[in-house]
């Protein structure tokens, strides 16, 4: 199939980015990678008037060392995040979960920053960034701004990022004696997470100090599961009182019911799946 | 259109596209790259899969204009000039590593690409690796035969030709203008 007609600008840096965004109204689009966003346009899901391509625009691309913090540059790939040696080190569960998104082929091209732009509540990504608590740095014709992971997925396909706001960066905190753990359960043609769960953990000895638990596909956005991560703090890290905190991961939640999966199941799974990654990332 | 140039097999293509154009129609309707074909036309099935600078890609799911000052190469372009076959062609010929066929190109492609990255796969590996090629024969278990061949073979031999070694076939100088 063949997507509607549109405008196209190839943009050089960031300015000219923004500065063609700002001309084309609220129906321009970024096009990162397009793993997500031309399958969309082939299907005619999604007609812009105008394609923004920042493919190009390298400062947009590759991990740097900020202290305490990784800033992964928007348009570096999923292949690039499993195998760059400061994420593998300082943001594991990045890594670990770039390599469960789709095959090698859309790796290659599909961005960090368009999966996160792009939002939808069964990627893998956005759950990652909001269980390590990251921060997005935006531009916009306002000027730069910081959004906060638990702030920047509002629903389904749909983020804080304005129709004329460009992804620069995510600041990935360290979390130095943390472990972390992806659990995912997908269908095995293809790599859309049915659900999936993201942990950090923090222990002392014998117990868990701090636990975040994020879960894919159990609502129109990434969730924390705070009643889970309530009933982990000073908790024994024992398999009992893992289990015990995991049997919550589905309060609260509203996942969709689909082809897929029913709600119940995506529930269970939940439950499970989480119980799974506390035990990895406690172990 | 917006105004595009690529390398493709060897060969370099000057051409205006519109840029809506998905880069598997401009290879096999502007190019007549045809031995490159399109499968699902959803990003699943990897019967599109080409080298772009080296790594694979699904051709169906990006545009022409994404392309332009690349290196693409795509099946047509692995044998030698002289028509040897690349080893991984060999290898699927010679495991029977096909039924209807239709899965080929693309699976040679991934094949390519994963044996560049690792050398040695296990059979794991070359699943997974392949993950994102659908084989609607179900013919994986040759599949998976023909990539171990080929790696065994890459393995032991000292490529003749560049093209041999799984690199991009060097520009030949020629130059199209469509």
């Amino acid at each position: 199939m063949i997507p509607a007609a549109f405008d196209y600008v190839r943009a050089e840096d960031v300015r000219t980015a923004l500065t063609a965004l700002a001309d084309g109204g609220e129906d321009a689009k970024v096009l990162a990678g397009g793993q997500s966003l031309i399958p969309m346009l082939r299907l005619r899901l999604a007609a812009p008037t105008l394609l923004v391509d920042v493919g190009g625009v390298g400062e947009l691309r590759g991990v740097r060392d900020d202290g305490d913090a990784l800033v992964i540059g928007s348009m570096t790939t999923h292949d690039e995040l499993m195998n760059d040696a400061l994420v593998r080190e300082h943001a594991p569960l990045v890594a670990q979960a770039a390599a469960t998104v789709a095959d090698r082929q859309v790796r290659h091209v599909g961005t960090f920053g368009g999966s996160l732009a792009h939002a939808d509540p069964a990627g893998d990504l956005p759950g990652v960034t909001l269980a390590l608590d990251a921060t997005f740095s935006v531009m916009g014709p306002g000027g730069a701004r910081d959004v906060p992971a638990s702030e920047f997925f509002v629903d389904y396909l749909t983020t804080a990022l304005r129709p004329d706001d460009l992804l620069i960066s995510v600041r990935v905190p360290k979390l130095p004696g943390w472990r972390t753990h992806y659990e995912k359960f997908q269908q095995a043609a293809q790599a859309w997470a049915v659900v999936g769960v993201a942990t950090a953990v923090r222990r002392s000895n014998g117990t868990v100090d701090e636990a975040r638990v994020a879960l894919t596909s159990m609502g129109s956005t990434p969730v924390r599961a705070h009643t889970v991560e309530a009933a982990l703090a000073g908790a024994p890290a024992t398999a009992d009182a893992l289990a015990e905190a995991a049997g919550r991961a589905a309060d609260g939640t509203t996942p969709m019911s689909d082809g897929i999966a029913s709600a119940d199941y995506r529930s269970h799974l939940a439950r499970v799946l989480t119980r799974r990654a506390l035990e990895a990332a406690t172990g | 259109m917006t105004r595009i140039s690529m390398t493709v097999d060897g060969v370099r293509y000057d051409d205006d596209v519109e840029p809506r154009t998905l880069l598997v129609h401009h290879l096999r309707n502007r190019l007549g790259k045809v031995g490159t074909v399109v499968g699902c036309d959803t990003s699943n099935c990897g019967s599109c899969t080409v080298l772009l600078s080296g790594r694979s890609v699904k051709s169906c799911s990006l545009l022409a204009v994404q392309a332009d000052g690349v290196d693409i190469t795509t099946v047509e372009g692995l044998a030698g000039r002289d028509g040897e076959l690349h080893p991984v062609q060999l290898a699927f010929h010679e495991s029977h590593a096909l039924q209807c066929g239709f899965c080929t190109p693309g699976m040679i492609m991934a094949a390519v690409d994963l044996l560049t990255e690792n050398p040695d796969p296990s059979d794991t590996e070359i699943r997974e690796g392949l993950e994102g090629n659908l084989c609607r024969c179900t013919g994986y278990q040759n599949i998976v035969r023909a990539v171990h061949a080929a790696a065994t073979s890459m393995r032991t031999s000292v490529p003749s030709t560049p093209e041999a070694a799984g690199a991009p076939a060097p520009s030949m100088g020629e130059e199209v203008t469509t």
